[in-house]
């Protein structure tokens, strides 16, 4: 194998791999404060659309930013039914992935017509490190990239510090183990709970502004494409813990860039079993590892009403 | 709970549900700057302005939401937290699928039923796996459950570009299956096949099931309180847990099953239009009630097929729908915490019994056994 198609492979990896990371990094919080948001996938995609309604007039960047907007503003109704009311997550979470599929399609019909023409919004070209791009076969595949995968490269750490390093992220932990201890120490598991889920919202909203910004450069009706469900995938593999969300978003992310170095090196293998190895390894994974790691225990418990 | 109430009870909700509904479609038809007069005409008349819509339209769509509705009902009652109707739907169709292409259309209803079958046990095999991870590995089955979803979709889509593909290997479908080998149909002169029947005598057989023997019993028990049923009452939790699940999937299966040899009959990926995510509002609006559930997918079947009318007659784009749903769901449980906070602060002074939470067994996501 020559070095160009292994670049390759690695750039198609980590484009694959950062938005997923961003929405796997968001949904580590929310699930480590005890919320399992099935939603996310709903998050995503009105970042889609939000990135490309406001791209034209804001910029690329701004929109990012708008993208985020949106999928706080659709958590924050999750966040409403399933931790105000107390809903059942799993539910809530369902409804509101229906939710944000439902209203983008409608939207981009509405505001862009019937015929979904296909529209363009500027993109985020990529910003080389100066020295470190030039490295070989690492060098643009890590350090010639766009904008939103730094940002999911500096969230790692930072998700780590935070969760580790802050009292807030150890009253966050002890609210997705035990939300009554917690609350006894003094936390407020609610409050906790409403804005790790808008974080993870956040997230979620920016990595569908990262699909259309950084990469697609325009909107499809579903073009989230069940990467909220991979999101999910991506955090239980990683073992609730953002390092292993690093991990497990680049084999995901190296999994769909596999299909193209197959193509590179003429090999006729279907796209659909490169497209399902990382489930099966996920679910094998967690069988295994069910002894020694486990989700938080508090996720998706939902309290007593009546207190 | 009186008998009347357990009979208006789940009509009330339906009618609240039908209301709210198109109460929705109303507001978001109005504000997209559509014509709600032009737009609810064409739902009507897309689901209910015959008998033969009726058949052909809302009770053809109602079919696979009821199959699907039954499974996740049936999984919620028991604890678990079956999202993966869809993909055991899917298996089902390509089991299915692959039953009826190999046996001679000289079989007949035989055939048909051999495919039944085969949809049957592939959705069932399909739960097994989610459902083994969850009481040997203490897997969450909403994680699995989602991600078996997608490896059951790039099978399908792997198979119908292999070796089920029609033999032009031209489309990404199968080949059509034989007419001897289809469902026959209920009513002549519409689309409606012997699948809705068999359905809704499935979710008969599902209420005498769940509410006279004692295996729906412990099913029950299970769900409401699996520490409990385990102690107290002596059932093999795991036991009920697995066999609950593999009926959750074999229903799904079947649903899948009947849809390729009822409607569409042949096999593509994008068979169900979301069918399995839908099933959970079905279920949840007839309060996991298998008979309600009977309602509850004639609801969202005519809504379905409403939708495809508005869009074809007043260009209302069909995922409107997915937002009508959506907000139904949300309102449903919205309403549930408004009847929760007031049956707890009337009951007392009323002498009657607190309610039972029966659905909010759902929402007590089991916890893996600590290793």
């Amino acid at each position: 194998m020559t070095a160009a198609p292994l670049a390759d492979f690695l750039d198609a990896s980590i484009r694959s791999a950062t938005p997923l990371l961003i929405a796997a990094l968001g949904e580590t919080i929310a699930e480590r404060s005890g919320v399992i948001n099935v939603g996310l996938e709903g998050a995503i995609i009105v970042g889609c659309l939000a990135g490309l309604a406001t791209a034209s007039t804001l910029g690329p960047a701004p929109a990012l930013l708008a993208a985020a907007a949106a999928g706080v503003a659709i958590t924050a109704v999750f966040a409403l039914v399933a931790i105000g009311l107390v809903a059942d997550q799993i539910i809530t979470g369902t409804a509101i992935t229906m939710l944000g599929l439902g209203i983008t399609s409608t939207l981009y019909r509405v505001i862009y017509g019937d015929s979904g023409a296909a529209l363009s919004a500027p993109t985020l070209g990529p910003i080389g490190i100066p020295l470190l791009k030039d490295l070989p076969i690492l060098g643009r595949p890590l350090f010639q990239q766009p904008l939103p995968t730094y940002v999911a490269f500096l969230l790692v750490p930072t998700v780590w510090w935070w969760l580790y390093r802050t009292h807030a992220g150890l009253a966050l932990r002890a609210t997705g183990e035990n939300p009554a201890a917690a609350r006894a120490a003094g936390a407020r598991p609610r409050r906790i709970q409403l804005w790790a889920t808008l974080f993870g919202g956040a997230c979620g909203g920016l990595a569908g502004g990262t699909l259309v910004l950084a990469q697609v450069g325009t909107f499809a009706e579903g073009m989230s494409a069940g990467r909220g469900f991979i999101a999910i995938a991506i955090v239980a593999l990683g073992r609730w813990h953002p390092v292993g969300a690093l991990m497990a978003a680049l084999l995901f992310g190296m999994a769909s860039a596999l299909q193209f170095l197959g193509q590179a090196l003429g090999l006729t293998i279907p796209y659909q079993i490169f497209l399902a190895i990382p489930y099966v390894l996920t679910l094998t994974a967690l069988g295994i590892a069910s002894g020694r790691y486990r989700a938080p225990a508090a996720l998706g418990v939902r309290p007593n009403v009546a207190a | 709970m009186t008998r009347t109430h357990a009979v208006t009870r789940p009509l009330l909700d339906l009618l609240l549900a039908g209301v709210l509904a198109v109460a929705v479609l109303s507001a978001l038809l109005a504000i997209s700057g559509y014509s709600v007069r032009d737009a609810l005409s064409a739902l009507w008349q897309g689901a209910f302005s015959s008998w033969s819509v009726i058949a052909s339209g809302t009770l053809l769509r109602a079919t696979p939401l009821l199959f699907t509705g039954l499974a996740v009902a049936v999984a919620f009652r028991a604890g678990i937290l079956n999202i993966g109707a869809e993909g055991q739907l899917l298996l089902g169709a390509t089991a299915a699928t692959a039953m009826a292409i190999a046996v001679p259309a000289s079989f007949g209803l035989i055939g048909t039923m051999l495919a039944l079958c085969a949809g049957l046990i592939a959705g069932g095999a399909w739960a097994f796996v989610p459902a083994l991870l969850k009481v040997r590995f203490g897997v969450l089955e909403v994680i699995s459950t989602i991600m078996l979803n997608v490896v059951a979709l790039n099978v399908t889509g792997l198979l119908v570009r292999g070796p089920l593909q029609e033999p032009t290997r031209t489309f990404p479908q199968s080949p059509l299956i034989e007419q001897a080998l289809r469902l026959p149909r209920l009513m002549t002169g519409t689309r409606l096949h012997i699948g809705f029947a068999l359905a809704v005598l499935l979710a008969i057989g599902m209420a005498w099931f769940l509410h006279a023997t004692a295996s729906g019993f412990r099913l029950r028990m299970t769900g409401a309180n699996s520490r409990a049923a385990s102690s107290a009452g002596g059932v093999d939790v795991t036991r009920v847990t697995v066999l609950a699940f593999v009926l959750s999937g074999a229903l799904a299966g079947l649903g899948g099953a009947v849809e390729v040899t009822g409607v569409t009959y042949a096999l593509y990926e994008n068979l169900s239009p979301g069918y399995g995510f839908t099933a959970i509002a079905v279920a949840l609006l007839a309060r996991l009630n298998p008979i309600a559930a009977v309602g509850s997918a004639i609801v969202f079947g005519a809504l379905e097929a409403g939708a495809s009318a508005m869009q074809r007659e007043a260009h209302v784009p069909a995922g409107m729908v997915g937002v009508v749903e959506a907000c139904v769901i949300l309102m449903l449980l919205a309403s549930e915490w408004v009847g929760e906070r007031l049956a707890s602060t009337t009951s007392w002074n009323r002498g009657a019994p607190p309610r039972t939470p029966e659905p909010s067994s759902v929402s007590a996501a089991p916890t893996p056994p600590s290793p």
